[in-house]
């Protein structure tokens, strides 16, 4: 620790003598340094290989996301190269994982470019993934101060104006993601649209690989799908929408569906994760500007958010979507088919919905993140989720969320229509008990099975779905407390 | 047709017992309380006629079901709802609706459709309750 070697060196003709100098002789180490308000922090999960010390490793971090190169260069001399040079300021162990730790990195306000995600990422999860003297690396969450928040629009539209838009106060919104997601041609999709919509769903959606195929091409969609929410709308005299998903090959195609789903009267289109974050942030600008619901399907985050030792933290991704602007993102259910451990869903909706979270790191959040009044983000839960869960969806997602029950509407023995009956009737009940002060999460069973004695639907519903469950280990969990099981 | 807009819709009619737990629910958490009328149930029809200001100082649900009653007295026939604002930071907005009263008869909407070129549709939801002049709808 006290070896030369391992320190900054401030001499200046020494620390810019050509050949190769370890990070913490380079300055990238700085035990002492005190992160500014202003500055960009971020915790990584590094694993050093064998023999590479890990205060090395956490300043080999710091320096290959900021300014540094391999080699001592003497361009340095021409900057105020000091300033520019991230700073790992911290390594704690993490518990009960041998051979990890958790890395502090700051990084002044100044390397970034305003209101740009494609810029913070291409330094923060750029090169250094690839670096070799790391075994994996993970990004595990960032503190964005408000001086850089306050450079990106967020929601386009937020969870308030969401709710005044389509008159849905104080429940969960329902959804359900059409199915068969591929095959279906226009006016067979568009009868599912409607008949989930008529049997009390406030949306449907498009699945993250729905664009324009040869069984259905998107104008014609578009078109049946607007017919289905209308007649839903006047059969319900409720507002409905459904997500049009126009995720396509370029810009000008997103651009022309966009404007086509507007034209229809659509409320709400949809985008893929995997269109980039540049083109996100485009859309979440298009959004604003043409007042739509700007729904994000996160199509594939689990190639890097789901294992701990490697990638990108999803908190950190619902975060960065904040803040490119969209209004809706798939966050996790804790009890349904897809990855969810309820720390970390706790964490990554307290993300989506405060304005001010606080570090807790059994929810994985490792900063104070203060939001600055950026819009609330609408999670969504969907994955194998059903009526019979409702009590413990409230319970562990609360009220602010879009709950997806494309299974569990579709599937239901008794047509659609029945199936979003049984998820609407469901919710309705587990609102109004929560609200008169009933235990809903000891007494959920319970408070189902009253309402299906007068709701046939509900019932048969219980029936079919009361013994699923998705109960296996998580993958990505806290490495803080025990890792819980869903009840 | 049974027009299921607010929280509540899809349930059997709250009685007055339980709205006025929900009514508690919204003051327990620091919400004002509002009741509005309107014969005139447009899904966008934003702005109902209020039965008064929202009740902000009130911290009794008994005030909110004196409210309520007096509000069906004078418009039996009409739809009402309670409502729920909330003025904390960051929501400013309506927390809870629900519908507490409805006409025995609910004509419901007819779809008007408006053909326009490459097949769109022009949608427009047509109440046939409104083609009456207002308070002789229902």
């Amino acid at each position: 620790m006290n070896k030369s070697a391992d320190i900054k060196i401030t001499d200046l003709r020494e620390r810019y003598r050509s050949g190769v100098l370890k990070y913490r002789q380079m300055g990238y180490w700085e035990p002492d340094y005190e992160p500014k308000d202003t500055d960009i922090l971020a915790v990584f999960r590094i694993s050093p290989q064998d023999g590479v010390d890990p205060e090395e490793a956490a300043a080999a971090v710091a320096g290959e996301s900021s300014t540094a190169t391999w080699t001592v260069v003497w361009t340095d001399r021409l900057t105020d190269s000091e300033y520019y040079r991230a700073k790992a300021y911290r390594i704690e162990p993490v518990p009960g994982q041998p051979g990890q730790w958790f890395a502090y990195i700051a990084y002044d306000l100044d390397l970034f470019e305003e209101g740009s995600i494609a810029n913070l990422t291409a330094s923060i999860i750029g090169n250094v993934f690839g670096f070799k003297p790391l075994k994996g690396l993970r990004l595990e969450d960032m503190r964005i101060p408000p001086h850089y928040l306050k450079t990106f629009q967020g929601p386009a539209t937020g969870i308030v104006a969401e709710r005044e838009r389509i008159g849905v106060y104080g429940r969960p919104l329902l959804g359900a993601t059409m199915k068969p997601k591929l095959g279906l041609s226009g006016r067979n999709y568009g009868r599912v649209v409607y008949e989930a919509l008529k049997g009390g769903l406030d949306f449907t959606k498009d699945d993250e690989n729905i664009n324009s195929q040869p069984f259905m091409h998107w104008r014609d969609r578009y078109l049946y799908c607007m017919e289905g929410v209308n007649k839903a709308m006047a059969e319900t005299g409720e507002i409905k929408g459904t997500y049009l998903n126009v995720t396509a090959a370029t810009m000008e195609d997103m651009y022309e569906r966009a404007e086509f789903a507007r034209s229809l009267g659509s409320i709400i289109v949809m985008i893929d994760l995997v269109i980039g974050y540049t083109a996100i942030q485009s859309m979440a600008k298009w959004a604003r500007r043409n007042d739509m619901i700007l729904h994000l399907h996160r199509a594939g985050h689990s190639t890097y958010t789901r294992q701990k030792n490697h990638g990108v933290s999803f908190r950190v991704i619902a975060k960065w979507m904040r803040m490119a602007g969209v209004d809706h993102i798939h966050a996790g259910t804790v009890v349904g088919k897809l990855e969810g451990d309820p720390n970390v869903i706790a964490g990554i909706y307290d993300t989506c919905r405060e304005n001010h979270v606080s570090r807790n790191l059994q929810h994985g959040i490792f900063f104070d993140q203060p939001w600055a009044s950026l819009k609330k983000l609408m999670p969504v839960a969907s994955g194998g989720i059903h009526a019979g869960q409702m009590h413990q969806l409230l319970g562990y997602l609360g009220e602010d969320v879009v709950l997806q029950f494309g299974g569990g509407t579709i599937g239901h023995p008794m047509g659609i229509q029945a199936g979003a009956t049984a998820n609407r009737v469901a919710l309705e009940t587990m609102v109004k008990a929560r609200n008169e002060g009933r235990d809903i999460w000891r007494e959920g069973p319970a408070i189902l099975s009253e309402a299906a004695r007068w709701c046939q639907p509900l019932r048969a519903a219980l029936d079919t779905w009361k013994d699923v469950t998705f109960d296996y280990a998580s993958t990505d969990s806290v490495d803080y407390v025990p890792t819980p099981t869903p009840a | 047709m049974k027009i299921t807009q607010g929280q509540f819709s899809f349930l059997p009619d709250l009685t007055d017992a339980e709205i006025r737990l929900q009514v508690q629910y919204a003051l327990d958490n620091g919400w004002a309380l509002a009741v509005e009328h309107t014969d005139d149930p447009h899904p966008r029809n934003s702005y109902w006629s209020m039965w008064g200001n929202p009740m902000f100082d009130l911290r009794d649900a008994a005030g909110v079901m004196m409210e309520l009653d007096a509000c069906r007295r004078e418009h039996g026939l009409s739809y009402i709802r309670v409502m729920a604002f909330d003025s904390r930071k960051g929501w400013e907005s309506i927390r809870m609706s629900f519908v507490v009263n409805r006409p025995a008869d609910e004509p419901g909407f007819e779809l008007v459709r408006t053909e326009g070129e490459g097949r769109s549709v022009h949608y427009t939801l047509r109440s046939y309750a409104t083609s009456r002049p207002s308070g002789a709808r229902y």
